[in-house]
């Protein structure tokens, strides 16, 4: 215990070294984006309050903001999860639409079984089709060489073309919109408030308390498991790896594989908490945000939850603002790139912590 | 008197828990070789980078020619005759050597590179330093050696009057080292200074006129070669004594553990890089592998650790047929593998010494149970070799990125040797080492053999195969041309052999042809 206590403080130090970059990306975007808003003769104060208001304010707001930040909880961690493995998992959105795909599907053909089993059924075919759709990239990856990158996102196009035909052809409901039949109740994933009575009313639903639980799996398996061990070792370095007796191309295969469960389980929670069915915008580009938000999350699963409620609550509390302070929502994505520029373009934020901690020890001295 | 060339006073560089340079004078005149001597992590690289200006001092002053200077860029360095060749090259390689030369101070002629301009000043310096190289061959196809003439070129085309070198011969064959120093004196004779930055005392006692050393971030002496001898100057570098060739008793030859019959294996280009090698290591045995590199030994220690396929031949290990295992399986059969590359294979640099050290194990007990890591057991087995093998380190938790050179090796040994292998293969395990730590790794290499365990030892250094091997194998063009008994054979009759043993002078000839090649085009 006393061992664990003197190691304490620098772990609080390192971790709060990891959040530094992260935390001051987004201040800057933040003070950037007031200079726009005046510019274009708006008051930011206002439009931050109100975004906050919308995105924090209440019961309601605050499930607005779950709601929206469970898909990227999921794409955000299926992109984290690559990216550890050395692998850059650029085709989430397609493997999002095949779980997505997959729930309508068993939706409807589970229609009348008890809603715990169909629960359980629908996300683990989900995570299955998702892994499936990222196995054949991954297996081209791992035999010969092609980049993930171009097969991923491929696939992402196959995908995505092939819901569109689904959902106007084969899958189609009665009547003259695009989308599939309205899935029954008991193959729905239920509103937060029906399962915590004390919650306020919102569209907020299970979805998010999956996500986040398997945040904290996939943060448990990177960190204490061999599986996990050898994800990261070839992310690193594959030659040492492969040394070490690791087999690179498994393990590429497994990381993959995982990455594409995770992002399918975006879109089976997105099917059966939100939308209820299928249609061809049903995905907002979660899995392209997916990728900002590992970015912002330094592929931490654990900071994935973080910067997913960053961007769920951008994204809700734009309307409040548009509404309250007129500021055009499209002000939220302008600050939304500016924050995937600025973590990315790490050195920015690194210069001016550097400068500013500097003045402040001379300021001190 | 004139002031000298550069002089550096009291530099004082920390680096976040470390102290690189503790008020660190040093000065150097016009026309004299300084070698700045000390061990890997001494702070020699550190106070040059500082020169150099890729670091700043946190206070101390220089002086060029007593003028004092702020050098905060490598760009004023060179406005000042500063010039500074690295250990790992910057070149561009698909460029020619001509580009290379030039980039960032191209001659230009209403605003395009006149070429033919560059081409004759490059001819021109090449051939008044007397560094022969043919200025329109393109840098990834020269050997290392002509790579590291084309740098400092580099550095003299922009006008340095002050060459220094950060450890040049590490990545040279013996030839090429003699060939440098001829270089390094053609300059000094054109009036140059050359500060050479080494651990290895033989190029210090060769080449230098005066010799700093260098330890824990001090200048501990200063010296001429002259005036001492290897001994004198390990013993100021280490600050020991230092044994240079270790005492050993006679092999006792034990089982047959691994035995190799007609292997074949080939290279990335599908050439045959081994070509029929068939020998065997018995318990209790140090066999080396010894050859100029590029004669199959790489290829042949990735084909018996299951790192390469094997195109016909068998191997087996203590009798069990591990011709196509993976690494995986020869690891489980016993073999354990110091690599040559320490940090592409050896190490993964970004994992703390605890995942590194279960590397390999990571899936069997103590570590792991059900593929679940056992942190404790991790904790525990890590600390436990670290001190055991000596890895000096702040804590368990840093990534193997931070350790020194020396530190990084004697981890994984600690890694290879706590495993307990039957077999330990070796490949030039004290490349780039100092010689304390050099005489750590073959202390541990020779009380393997102590034990009863076979060893193969892979190493360009013919000291280290004398010192260290109970059989000498010679591996020329992917053959095992001749084999020696220990004590058998000079460094000139193993020389003679490893250069083809047709006569040495033809077998010296290839690189040769490369220099005269050059001079003639120049």
């Amino acid at each position: 215990m006393a061992e664990a206590k003197r190691e304490h403080p620098n772990r609080v130090v390192a971790i709060l070294r990891e959040l530094a970059v992260p935390v001051i990306s987004v201040a800057i975007a933040m003070v950037i984006g007031s200079i726009i808003m005046i510019v274009a003769g708006f008051d930011p104060i206002s439009a931050y309050v109100a975004m906050f208001k919308g995105g924090f304010g209440g019961g309601r707001q605050i499930g607005e903001t779950m709601l929206r930040a469970t898909p990227l909880i999921f794409t955000g961690l299926a992109v984290a999860y690559g990216f550890r493995a050395g692998l850059f998992n650029i085709g989430a959105e397609g493997q999002l639409f095949m779980g997505g795909l997959s729930a309508a599907f068993l939706g409807i053909a589970l229609a009348g079984l008890p809603r715990p089993l169909n629960i359980v059924i629908m996300i683990v075919a989900g995570a299955a089709i998702g892994a499936a759709w990222a196995f054949i990239p991954a297996l081209l990856k791992a035999k010969v060489g092609a980049h993930e990158v171009i097969t991923t996102m491929m696939f992402s196009y196959i995908a995505r073309y092939l819901v569109s035909w689904l959902v106007t052809g084969p899958l189609k409901a009665e009547g003259q919109i695009p989308q599939t039949e309205r899935l029954p109740v008991e193959t729905t994933l239920p509103k937060l408030h029906e399962i915590f009575p004390f919650l306020v009313p919102s569209r907020a639903h299970l979805g998010f308390v999956l996500a986040v639980l398997l945040a904290i799996a996939v943060w448990w398996v990177l960190k204490y498991t061999a599986l996990g061990y050898e994800s990261r070792a070839v992310g690193f370095n594959p030659w040492a790896s492969e040394t070490g007796g690791i087999s690179v191309s498994a393990t590429t295969v497994k990381a993959l594989c995982i990455s594409g469960a995770l992002a399918g389980l975006a879109g089976v929670t997105e099917v059966m908490g939100v939308h209820l069915r299928l249609f061809d915008q049903f995905s907002a580009g979660f899995g392209f945000t997916g990728i900002a938000v590992a970015l912002l999350a330094k592929n931490n699963p654990i900071g994935v939850i973080a910067a997913a409620i960053l961007f769920g609550a951008l994204s809700a509390g734009g309307g409040t603002m548009q509404l309250e302070a007129e500021v055009p929502q499209k002000v939220i994505l302008i600050i939304q790139a500016l924050i995937i520029f600025l973590v990315a373009a790490e050195q920015i934020s690194r210069w001016i912590l550097g400068r500013t901690v500097r003045r402040g020890v001379e300021d001190a001295g | 008197m004139a002031p000298p060339l550069i002089e550096v006073r009291e530099v004082t560089k920390t680096f976040p828990g470390v102290l690189a340079n503790d008020r660190v004078s040093l000065s150097l005149d016009a026309g004299e070789i300084v070698a700045l001597l000390g061990e890997n992590g001494a702070g020699k690289s550190t106070l040059m980078n500082v020169v150099y200006g890729l670091l700043t001092a946190d206070s101390g002053e220089i002086r060029v020619e007593g003028e004092p200077v702020h050098i905060r860029s490598p760009r004023q360095a060179i406005d000042l005759g500063i010039g500074m060749v690295h250990q790992h090259f910057m070149l561009v390689e698909p460029l020619t050597v001509t580009e290379n030369i030039v980039l960032g101070t191209e001659p230009t002629r209403g605003g395009v590179i006149d070429f033919r301009k560059a081409r004759d000043d490059v001819r021109e310096i090449s051939r008044r330093y007397g560094l022969a190289v043919d200025p329109d061959a393109v840098v990834r196809d020269l050997p290392v050696g002509m790579q590291q003439r084309v740098e400092i070129l580099k550095a003299l085309y922009r006008g340095a009057r002050v060459l220094i070198l950060d450890e040049p011969t590490a990545v040279l064959t013996p030839q090429e080292v003699r060939e440098l120093f001829a270089v390094v004196r053609s300059l000094v004779g054109e009036g140059l200074s050359v500060v050479f930055i080494t651990h290895k005392l033989e190029e210090v006692m060769s080449v230098a006129d005066r010799v700093v050393v260098m330890r824990d971030g001090r200048v501990v002496g200063e010296t001429r070669p002259a005036d001492t001898d290897m001994a004198g100057l390990a013993r100021m570098m280490v600050g020991r004594e230092v044994v240079f060739r270790v005492e050993k008793t006679p092999s006792t030859c034990g089982d047959t553990i691994l035995e190799l019959d007609d292997v074949h294996v080939l290279d990335e280009r599908h050439l045959e890089a081994v070509k029929g090698v068939s020998f065997s290591v018995c318990a209790g045995e140090v066999v080396a592998l010894a050859g100029v590199s590029g004669n199959g030994q790489t290829e042949l220690i990735e084909a018996i650790t299951g790192l390469r396929k094997v195109s016909s031949g068998t191997m087996l290990l203590k009798g069990e047929d591990i011709t196509k295992a993976a690494a995986r399986q020869t690891i489980e059969a016993g073999l354990s593998h110091v690599p040559e590359d320490r940090h592409r294979r050896g190490l993964v640099l970004d994992f703390d010494l605890m995942e590194n050290t279960i590397l390999g194990d990571h899936r069997l007990a103590p570590f792991a149970k059900y593929g679940v890591l056992n942190s404790s057991a991790i904790t525990e087995v890590t600390r436990q070799r670290i001190k055991d093998y000596d890895v000096r380190t702040p804590s368990e938790r840093v990534k193997a990125a931070t350790l020194s050179g020396g530190n990084q090796q004697k981890l994984v040994l600690a890694r290879e040797l706590g495993r307990d292998p039957d077999l330990l293969v070796a490949a030039q395990p004290t490349r780039g080492l100092d010689v304390g730590a050099i005489e750590f790794v073959h202390s541990q290499i020779l009380s393997e053999r102590d034990r009863g365990k076979a060893v193969l030892l892979v190493s360009l250094e013919l000291e280290e195969v004398q010192s260290l091997a109970d059989r000498i194998l010679i591996i020329f063009e992917g053959r095992i041309v001749k084999e020696f008994a220990a004590g058998e054979a000079s460094d000139e009759e193993l020389g003679y052999y490893m250069t083809g043993g047709g006569g040495d002078k033809l077998a010296a000839a290839p690189q040769e042809v490369v220099v005269s090649d050059g001079g003639s085009q120049a």
